[in-house]
């Protein structure tokens, strides 16, 4: 247990330990090596480079020199991250056999390792972080110490500022005061539908009730979002306080986050972090010596997507099967166990303590008149920067995709881009320059989402797209009520006729006439926005759907039942690159000659079409 | 005070109650809102979205079975959207049944097809796979066809909620969601009871009886084979219901003119039956209270029940009373005192009992319910096989004459009538048990402390002096309630009536089916029981013990109550059984 003021000593002497974090010009010996041990960089063996840091260094008796395990720096795309401060130098796709040479050259004789050295899009080498087009346009709050702490050092969190947040709160604020300043702050739900987080904290605060409950869902599973696991793996102490701040405004004392099973480190560092809390009398009885009481439990989600959905994480949480129950009455109302129940996504957690300490106005001033502050998204897909970006709201797309992702490799052409996983819907190219908010989104036929961003390119088939999200739907589906149950599985079936080849007018009729009813009739969440990729692309792709039925035709090789790869004689210069590279021998034509495809053969794997170096192969 | 709160609907102004569903405040002017997975206090989900409606200023459709009337909401129960999403709902899970209606059990009183004939579903639109189900029909009692199953969840709600059992649940996820057991075995080896309480709740022929309609007729034409059948007391007040007469008429006369007429050798009542387990219970309760022994004693009549305490309790059966349930006693006495008496070989005797009950599918064919390797009863048909005789008979029942059942085992007491309801086996052996100890013909006969639909009633009753607490429960969950006051030493009765229905055996598994429209306008149950009462009431004998068939029988056979023969052939034991026999 620590008292307030052994917690402030804390703070101020870690704060100068570890200015050489934030000060690239501070003047000092010591380094620290930033290891990113997020899910991404320690699937590619980060915790192993890790390792062989600190063996090293101790090995060569090293002084001045720590290694620190971090979460995720967002560039996923050039993992293994490691980077080393005070001067911010960024390695990228670094192996365990390179530290080694990290050490010897950077450390020891003071020279970086050029061949390691991270590089843009143009190939420009990459100094420090700060000259990446990837971070220049974004602004950091929720991800703010992702990648800048050890997640598994509460010290390091209380130096940059963490649980002062808290003590602001309950040595001066009241109830009150702490949901005022969230509702002016404009503060949305992240978790995709977008309520204002302050309106639902005054809700629950106002609804009776002696027990009342805070739930965090991490329950994310949005397919190609994982902005939650990052910050639970990154800063699960930043989910700690607000979880702790929202119990005292509200008044529970009995917090629940709600994680999938999938997230092993994010749940093993979520449990070092409520340790390590408790221990220091964060949590618990009588925090701050203020007589406020709160804890938190976590409860491990077997892996259903619909979970996510809030009255199905309290279904499960109170140990029953998945499935949404009807709204109203919502949680705020009756939630766990018939009591009064605040729910908020990770995500919006995130921005708490933010609010609290910099206010509302200086929130309220990042984004556009709806939708404020910053949005973490999953970017990923055909661009060029995979990963993890945290932008104001009203940043557009053409910014997140060109300027921040860099474009689409081999410089093909945009076509859309999914938000919003598989309840959201596609954006096609002339709403590339939306800024992208809440209503924005809404209102080109997709949604914020989660926040999953996928780009696809020009070759990709939104016939296809469509029905990718449907088989995941209806994967996913609880099966509680009808439409999503078997509506959607008659829409896959539907997708799946015309991609084969089958499809009629008709039958884009009926489609159509499913996804209208079973958006507006099933009971959750899921099942309403089910229908979304189907409703998107019909309507910014219709066309693509027409080729499909009435010339039996799919552009893209997606559909392979219906696309035809074929060799323009008039630009084939018989080079035989495409033979050559053919894994079926589908090529046929001797030396020197204009090449024929036999399509008996030709699987339409589309190899030919990348090779051919007089882009004379098409489909 | 109550709330109320003004809405509209449909352009109609209605003062409800708050706390009203939006259904329920349509129902009270009139407007009929569509429903499928809604059972009355059973199953209030909002799963299957036959019941959505607009309401104004709210985004998507409201549920109207289970979302509550606000003051000034603005319903409108039938627009164009409304009406569009039902008929796609419906086309969806119908696009996913069976579609066998010409040889489906429940056509004609299936909630599905009612609504495809009110949508007017002529073909299907978005036809595609239909899940597919392995039939279960491994148990003596009930039947589990999925093809059918629209996965309303009614049954699931009725053996979860309100019989706490829970031997069915939703299991996958999706399309392939389905009603299943515990590692999806077969219902004859898992926790279920055979209440039958899911087939009362499901709207489809998903689940019905385990038929033995066709057993039955090959031996009312087996020439060598004396047919005797017996009719339970709750069979008489719901029978007539399959013909199209109200709920709650008593069709004694006409039943027994039907069986006649389908060609029984004899119709014989079980009443006579429930009034000699009367003769038996009463003695066995007043040998416990006077001679301390295991008290409370519980009754036995029900199989369920019976089934229940076998799997969950066994430790408590030596509470339950040794008597065999009525018909099964009467079945024992038909194949050896009846059998010796009219000099008819007992092997050529088959005797059918028609039950409200299909746990006496079950029972019928428990090892201890033989006599020198002959069962008690050979055949169990419920009261909806029987209607579904008489109709295959072409009999116009509903213009049949009455006629009596046959001597010299047909006579029977207003005591063994009410047996058919919660409460009655208890008033009906307490009106014997006080006039045993007193040695009188006491007049105080109605114990309306018994009486009524609650679940659990308790009473005091004095009899020669002695007070004696009496509780009498119907329905799994409150029997529950009774045997774990039993296991912590906390209850103070001597004497408990346990069946497994809700309602008592009225309302059991085998009796007509309600759909969930009626059940929510009329108190079935009520109407059922005050058929019985009324019968007891105009009875000319209304205490077993004075039932001159019992007076002879006794006399010339079993000697009396408790007496060595009447233990072998009249009582039974119970076992310990395995829950899962998997």
């Amino acid at each position: 247990m620590k008292t307030l003021e052994e917690i402030q000593k804390i703070r101020k002497e870690k704060k100068e330990e570890l200015e050489l974090r934030v000060n690239t010009k501070l003047d000092t010996r010591q380094k620290h090596i930033l290891v990113c041990n997020g899910t991404g960089c320690t699937s590619s063996k980060s915790p192993e480079i890790l390792e062989n840091f600190k063996r090293i260094i101790k090995e060569k008796n090293i002084e001045n020199v720590r290694v620190i395990k971090t979460g995720c720096f967002g560039l996923c795309a050039k993992g293994p991250i490691v980077i080393i401060r005070p001067e911010d130098t960024f390695y990228a796709m670094v192996k365990p056999e390179d530290c080694e040479e990290i050490i010897e050259t950077h450390i020891i004789k003071g020279e970086k390792v050029k061949r390691l050295l991270c590089k843009d899009i143009d190939g420009s080498i990459v100094n420090s972080l700060d000259e990446l087009n990837f971070y220049k346009k974004q602004k950091r709050i929720a991800l703010k110490n992702c990648g800048l702490i050890n997640p598994e050092d509460i010290d390091e969190y209380i130096a940059f500022d963490g649980y002062l947040a808290l003590e602001k709160v309950l040595k001066e604020m009241s109830s009150d005061e702490v949901i005022n300043i969230i509702k002016e702050s404009g503060l949305r739900g992240r978790g995709g539908a977008g309520f204002p987080t302050g309106q639902k904290w005054e809700l629950t605060k106002k609804t009776k009730g002696e027990v009342k409950y805070v739930v965090c869902n991490a329950d994310e599973g949005d397919p190609g979002a994982f902005m939650d696991r990052s910050i639970l793996e990154g800063d699960p102490h930043s989910v700690i306080e607000a979880m702790i701040i929202a119990g005292f405004a509200i008044g529970a004392s009995k917090g629940y986050i709600y994680v999938r099973a999938e997230y092993p480190i994010a749940v093993k560092r979520f449990d070092i972090a409520l340790k390590q809390a408790r221990n220091y009398g964060i949590l618990g009885k009588n925090i701050f010596n203020s007589g406020f009481d709160f804890d938190i439990e976590i409860r491990l989600g077997a892996g259903a997507f619909v979970c996510g959905e809030e009255t199905a994480l309290l279904e499960s949480i109170e140990g029953r099967r998945g499935q949404p129950r009807v709204k109203p009455p919502y949680p705020a109302q009756s939630g766990l166990w018939g009591k009064p129940t605040l729910i908020n996504n990770v995500e919006t957690y995130a921005n708490i303590a933010q609010i609290i300490l910099k206010g509302a106005d200086w929130y309220s001033s990042i984004g556009t008149k709806t939708s404020k502050g910053t949005k973490v998204f999953a970017l990923g897909g055909n661009v060029n920067n995979i990963g993890l970006v945290e932008v104001p709201m009203g940043t557009t797309l053409r910014e997140i995709v060109y300027d921040i992702g860099g474009g689409i490799p081999n410089n093909r052409e945009f076509k859309a881009a999914q938000t919003g996983g598989p309840s959201g819907g596609c954006i096609p190219k002339e709403h590339l320059d939306t800024p992208i908010d809440y209503e924005s989104l809404k209102e080109i036929g997709s949604m914020m989402g989660s926040g999953g961003l996928i780009v696809m390119d020009d070759t990709k088939c939104m016939v296809a797209l469509a029905k990718f999200y449907l088989e995941f739907t209806v994967d996913e589906s609880c099966g509680k009520c009808t439409p999503c149950r078997i509506g959607t599985k008659r829409m896959l079936e539907i997708l799946q006729k015309i991609c084969d080849g089958n499809g009629t007018e008709h039958d884009i009729y009926k489609l159509e006439k499913l996804a209208i009813n079973i958006k507006n009739a099933s009971i959750c969440g899921l099942g309403q926005s089910a229908p979304n990729p189907i409703l998107s692309t019909l309507k910014y792709f219709r066309e693509e759907y027409r080729q499909h039925v009435l010339e039996k035709e799919c552009k893209s090789l997606e559909c392979k039942a219906m696309s035809k790869i074929e060799i323009n004689p008039e630009k084939c210069k018989g080079c035989g690159l495409c033979q050559r590279n053919c894994p079926v021998n589908a090529i046929e034509g001797e030396a020197r000659e204009i090449r024929v495809i036999n399509q008996d053969k030709c699987i339409k794997c589309g190899t030919c079409l990348t090779s051919c170096p007089f882009k004379a192969i098409g489909n | 005070m109550e709330e109320f709160v003004t809405l509209t609907i449909d352009g109609q102004e209605v003062k409800a109650k708050k706390g009203t569903t939006i259904l329920q405040a349509a129902a009270q002017v009139g407007i009929d809102i569509p429903t499928l997975c809604f059972l009355k206090d059973i199953n209030e989900v909002g799963d299957c979205r036959m019941c959505i409606v607009e309401v104004e200023g709210r985004r998507g459709f409201a549920t109207s079975c289970i979302q509550t009337v606000e003051e000034g909401m603005i319903v409108h129960t039938h627009t164009p959207n409304v009406l569009e999403a039902r008929h796609v709902i419906l086309d969806l899970i119908i696009s996913n049944h069976a579609k066998d209606c010409l040889t489906c059990t429940r056509s004609g009183n299936c909630e599905l097809q009612a609504l495809a004939t009110k949508f007017n579903v002529l073909n299907i639109e978005f036809e595609g796979e239909r899940t597919q189900h392995k039939v279960d029909d491994l148990s003596p009692s009930i039947v589990r066809d999925f093809n059918k199953c629209i996965l309303c969840r009614r049954c699931v709600a009725a053996c979860k909620k309100v019989q706490k059992i829970g031997a069915i649940d939703c299991i996958n996820r999706g399309f392939e969601s389905c009603i299943s057991t515990v590692g999806d075995h077969s219902l004859n080896d898992v926790n279920c009871t055979f209440c039958g309480q899911c087939i009362q709740a499901c709207p489809t022929g998903a689940l019905h009886e385990k038929e033995m309609i066709d057993d039955v007729w090959v031996k009312l034409k087996d020439e060598d084979s004396y047919v005797i059948v017996q009719t339970a007391p709750a069979v008489r007040v719901a029978l007539g219901e399959e013909f199209g007469m109200e709920i709650g008429t008593n069709v004694t006369g006409k039943m027994v003119t039907a069986l006649k007429r389908l060609g029984f050798d004899k119709v014989f009542d079980t009443n006579t039956g429930a009034d000699f387990t009367i003769m038996e219970e009463a003695n066995e309760f007043i040998e416990r209270f006077t001679k301390g022994g295991v008290l409370p004693m519980i009754t036995s009549c029900s199989p369920g029940w019976v089934k229940y305490i076998e799997m969950n309790y066994p430790e408590l059966l030596p509470h339950l009373s040794t008597c065999k349930s009525p018909h099964q006693m009467f079945g024992a006495l038909l194949k050896t005192y009846y059998a010796k008496k009219e000099n008819i070989d007992p092997k050529n005797i088959y005797v059918v009992s028609v039950m409200p009950c299909i746990a006496k599918k079950f029972e019928r064919q428990r090892n201890e319910m033989q006599n020198d390797g002959l069962y008690d009863v050979d055949a169990v048909i419920t009261t909806r096989e029987l209607s579904r005789m008489i109709k295959q008979a072409n009999i116009d029942f509903t213009k049949l004459e009455d006629t009596q059942f046959d001597a010299p085992m047909g006579e029977a007491t207003g005591a063994g009538a009410i047996f058919g309801t919660t409460g009655g086996v208890m008033e009906a052996a307490l009106r014997t048990a006080q006039d045993t100890l007193t040695g009188e013909d006491l007049e105080k006969i109605d114990f309306n402390a018994v009486r009524g639909g609650e679940g659990i009633k308790k009473a005091n009753v004095n009899i020669a002096g002695n007070d004696i607490k009496v509780v009498a429960a119907s329905g799994l969950a409150n029997a529950q309630k009774i045997l774990e006051e039993i296991k912590k030493g906390t209850a103070d009765y001597q004497f408990v009536e346990i069946m497994a229905c809700p309602g008592g055996c009225i309302m059991g598994g085998g009796q007509p089916i309600k759909s969930s429209k009626i059940r929510s306008k009329v108190d079935v149950r009520k109407l059922r029981a005050e058929a019985l009462y009324d019968i007891d009431e105009k009875s000319t004998i209304r205490k077993s013990h004075q039932n001159p068939v019992i007076k002879k029988v006794y006399k010339e056979f079993l000697e009396k109550p408790g007496s060595h023969i009447a233990h072998e052939l009249l009582h039974t034991h119970y076992i310990e059984r395995e829950k899962y026999r998997i």
